[in-house]
């Protein structure tokens, strides 16, 4: 049974190989081998997930070579590592099929190639971010994230995706760098990069008050750096053009999968390397707190101001994120767990909105403006269904995904003093005008319409992987918001893992 | 008589005719009547550049950005440089990076790797997961630029302009004399790595060096025939796919419960033949950081690399 504990370190070499290998191939069987290997992922993911719920630990460590820890290499698994990761592959197979025929013709047909072999690289540098227990490795495989989110961007023949990719990049490369410095100020006040012992000599040294400042600083910029990466307000601004101009399937992977791995890259470092008393007394969670709660705000002002439908799901995806770090602001458990819920919501959320909305968009001519796209669900009825799912959802209404984590922040958010009211207003006002922007959107795209113009009718039957893909998404936001106990339990065993065994 | 306003906003808001996008008044372009169809069409453009290169308000933000922008550089700035002050000293012996793991490494290193250049045992032994994901960060790189440009008109309409030295006395003739040169010692670092300082990544700088200046000196035309786009490629695949299944392999045996043991050892210390994977791993790594150098080059002056 042991031999599933290989499972991490096989998806993550494997992906890196099959990238490889598709330098090498053509087209059809690059993308054949790249998409096989996410569904291999998929099942190696799941194996490790069950086989840690079923273990007495529920955690091993593995090591990457001959050498143990603090000599050599390691990889970690605990419960959250796994769920992550198989998320993280499902959406990106999912959105990667239901785009797969805007992908033929936003790519130039010479590079789809190149493109597998982006999203090869992603899925490598996902999973390694998810289990890494070495903060080098870590920082390793964000780089390589950043380059391939960048070129899934950039792939689309097209100058507004170069200049979105370019302004993606700064952004990401100060992130980053960022991290970068934070990571050499740790290791020199520490002498350690692997996650057990940097826990350790980091505990000795706040108890002893040696070397607090460049502690801090080091905590600071590691936190602002995956912050910046993951576009928390006020680095939110490259979103808009990023996710608006790439090809969909690209944005559902960077909106919905790239950015929760640098927030769990985050929550990991967190959990444990940080320990949740150093965070709370270094202060560095009421700066999170605040920006995250700022992003709720411009984010869904943004959002109302604008009459682009992909503009307004990029700067929903802010404000979503926003909740994500007004979670992490709190330092609590309960509070953390509402985080990975909202990641959860979200990442099953925005790839549905964002191919439904392709869906929607192709009916009229690929306009996005909401004047064309009014009555446009009758036009194509899968997308509109795709489309009203993921906006109920991330208005919270119940029985969707996105009404799960509203409640549980709203539950952790009492006996925080002033915290508490900051929260409980932010919430809801920022669910009047998630309401707003998106009730607005989806009763314009079931309205009559406007604009006179050559429409295209898209069925069930002219675009198949498209309708099942978006339909599958719908159920799966339908399934977790109506049985989220199990994750919910799932949640509390692995935060109980993160915080207990080092 | 408010109320109302506010509805009448919220219905335009609904329509779609409340523009919260455009604040910026445009110019109104007038064209003389009849001559509309002589006008070139980058005119009205212009006309709005420079329109918005005047405005007072984004002048105003202009200059108030970059004022920020130099108050937050010189508070980062100042936060580490005081930062740096609070740090212990360079080649402190009571710093707390000088722990077991440093003089495991400096100590045991070259008995347990095989290999007298401890950086190289350190990278490619001891930490070989991180270069592993290093030379695939020199691999994305690589795709994203051939993504980017290959094929790309600008590049290709450069590469016909592009003028060579073959024939210049001074370029040509040194170029002939000093490419081997460098050649050869880039081969000999990449081989003696694990013996003597470099290794994999400097070796294959210097030999992506060597293949510039060909490139330079003789044009890119005679490089791209010498040096076929197919054979860096292949080069490319074999040395990622060596690192990939070699490694997996030492991961693999690495762990005791697998029940394989790895028959690769450290050798002697100081012979050629030693330190187990380092040396055709080191090959591999310079083999990606030639090809590498050598396709950002070619995709960049000339488009594509063939």
């Amino acid at each position: 049974m042991r031999f599933v504990e290989n499972f991490p370190f096989i998806t993550i070499v494997l992906s890196l190989f099959s990238a490889v290998i598709c330098f090498a191939l053509k087209d059809k069987r690059a993308r054949f081998v790249s998409y096989s290997l996410l569904g291999a992922g998929i099942l190696m993911s799941a194996s490790v997930l069950v086989y840690n719920l079923t273990s007495e630990t529920g955690y091993f460590v593995y090591r990457m070579g001959h050498y143990d820890a603090p000599i050599g290499n390691e990889i970690a698994a605990g419960v959250l590592e796994p769920f992550f990761v198989l998320l993280f592959e499902v959406m990106m197979l999912l959105s990667l099929l239901g785009g797969s025929y805007k992908i033929e013709t936003d790519v130039e047909p010479s590079k789809h190639r190149l493109f597998c072999i982006m999203v090869n690289l992603t899925h490598a540098a996902l999973t390694a971010l998810c289990y890494t227990n070495d903060i080098f490795t870590a920082y390793v495989f964000v780089e390589i994230c950043t380059i391939a989110s960048c070129a899934l961007l950039m792939a689309r023949k097209r100058t507004r995706p170069l200049v979105a990719a370019t302004r993606y990049m700064m952004f990401s490369l100060i992130g980053s760098s960022l991290l970068l410095v934070g990571i050499v100020l740790l290791y020199s006040v520490t002498g350690h990069l692997l996650f057990p012992q940097l826990y350790a000599s980091i505990q000795a040294l706040w108890t002893t008050g040696q070397y607090t400042l460049p502690l801090t600083v080091a905590l600071g910029l590691i936190v602002s750096g995956l912050a910046i990466k993951s576009g928390l307000c006020p680095f939110h601004w490259w979103m808009r053009d990023t996710y608006a101009t790439a090809t969909p399937a690209a944005s559902g992977i960077l909106s919905g999968v790239i950015s929760k791995a640098y927030i769990f890259l985050l929550i990991k470092i967190i959990g444990r390397v940080i320990s949740r008393e150093i965070y709370v007394q270094s202060g560095i969670h009421t700066v999170l707190l605040i920006f995250g709660v700022a992003g709720m705000m411009v984010g869904s002002l943004s959002a109302i101001q604008t009459h682009n439908l992909n503009f307004m799901l990029a700067y929903s995806s802010a404000a979503q994120i926003g909740y994500i770090y007004m979670g992490l602001g709190l330092g609590t458990d309960a509070a953390l767990l509402a985080s990975l819920f909202q990641m959860v919501a979200h990442a099953l959320t925005k790839p549905m909105l964002f191919l439904s909305a392709m869906g929607l968009s192709d009916t009229v001519g690929k306009r996005q403006d909401f004047d064309a796209l009014r009555g446009s669900a009758h036009w194509n009825p899968v997308a509109g269904i795709g489309y009203a799912a993921g906006a109920l959802s991330m208005v919270g209404l119940p029985i969707f995904a996105g009404f799960i984590p509203k409640l549980l922040f709203s539950l952790s958010a009492f006996g925080h003093d002033w915290k508490t009211y900051v929260i409980l207003v932010a919430l809801a006002i920022s669910t009047i005008l998630n309401v707003v922007y998106f009730l607005r959107t989806m009763v314009n795209t079931y309205g009559p319409e406007r604009v006179a113009m050559e429409r295209r009718k898209i069925t069930f039957r002219t675009a198949r992987t498209f309708s099942v893909v978006v339909l599958i998404m719908a159920l799966i936001n339908l399934i977790v918001g109506l049985h989220a106990q199990p994750i919910i339990s799932l949640f509390e065993k692995g935060i109980h893992i993160f915080t207990t065994i080092r | 008589m408010k109320k109302r306003n506010l509805s009448e906003k919220i219905r335009q808001w609904y329509e779609g005719e409340l523009s919260f996008d455009e604040k910026i008044a445009e110019p109104v372009v007038h064209i003389p009547a009849g001559t509309h169809d002589q006008q070139p069409p980058e005119t009205k453009t212009k006309i709005r550049i420079v329109h918005r290169l005047e405005n007072t308000e984004i002048k105003i933000s202009r200059v108030g950005y970059g004022v920020l922008s130099v108050v937050f550089c010189l508070i980062i700035c100042s936060i580490l440089i005081s930062t740096a002050l609070f740090l212990p000293g360079f080649a402190d012996k009571e710093a707390p990076t000088a722990n077991e793991v440093y003089e495991h490494y400096v100590g045991a290193g070259r008995d347990q790797t095989g290999a007298v250049n401890t950086v190289a045992g350190m990278i490619l032994d001891y930490r070989a997961f991180d270069t592993l994901g290093e030379s695939f960060v020199l691999f994305t790189a690589t795709c994203a630029v051939l993504l980017l440009l290959e094929g790309h008109k600008a590049a290709l309409n450069r590469a016909k302009s592009t003028f060579t030295y073959a024939t210049d006395p001074i370029v040509g003739i040194a170029a002939k004399i000093v490419v081997p040169v460098i050649l050869v010692f880039g081969v000999y670092v990449l081989f003696n790595g694990h013996l003597s300082p470099g290794g994999g990544f400097s070796g294959g700088a210097i030999l992506g060096t060597g293949l510039i200046l060909y490139a330079q000196a003789y044009g890119d035309e005679r490089a791209a025939r010498v040096i076929p786009a197919g054979a860096i490629r292949g080069i490319t695949i074999a040395a990622l796919s060596f690192y990939c299944l070699s490694k997996s392999y030492s991961f693999f045996t690495g762990n005791e419960f697998n029940g394989v043991h790895s028959v690769i050892g450290p050798g002697t210390p100081g012979d050629f033949l030693s330190g187990g994977l380092i040396l055709p791993l080191n090959l591999a790594v310079g083999l990606v950081v030639c090809c590498t150098m050598y396709t950002f080059y070619m995709i960049f002056t000339r488009g594509r690399l063939d």
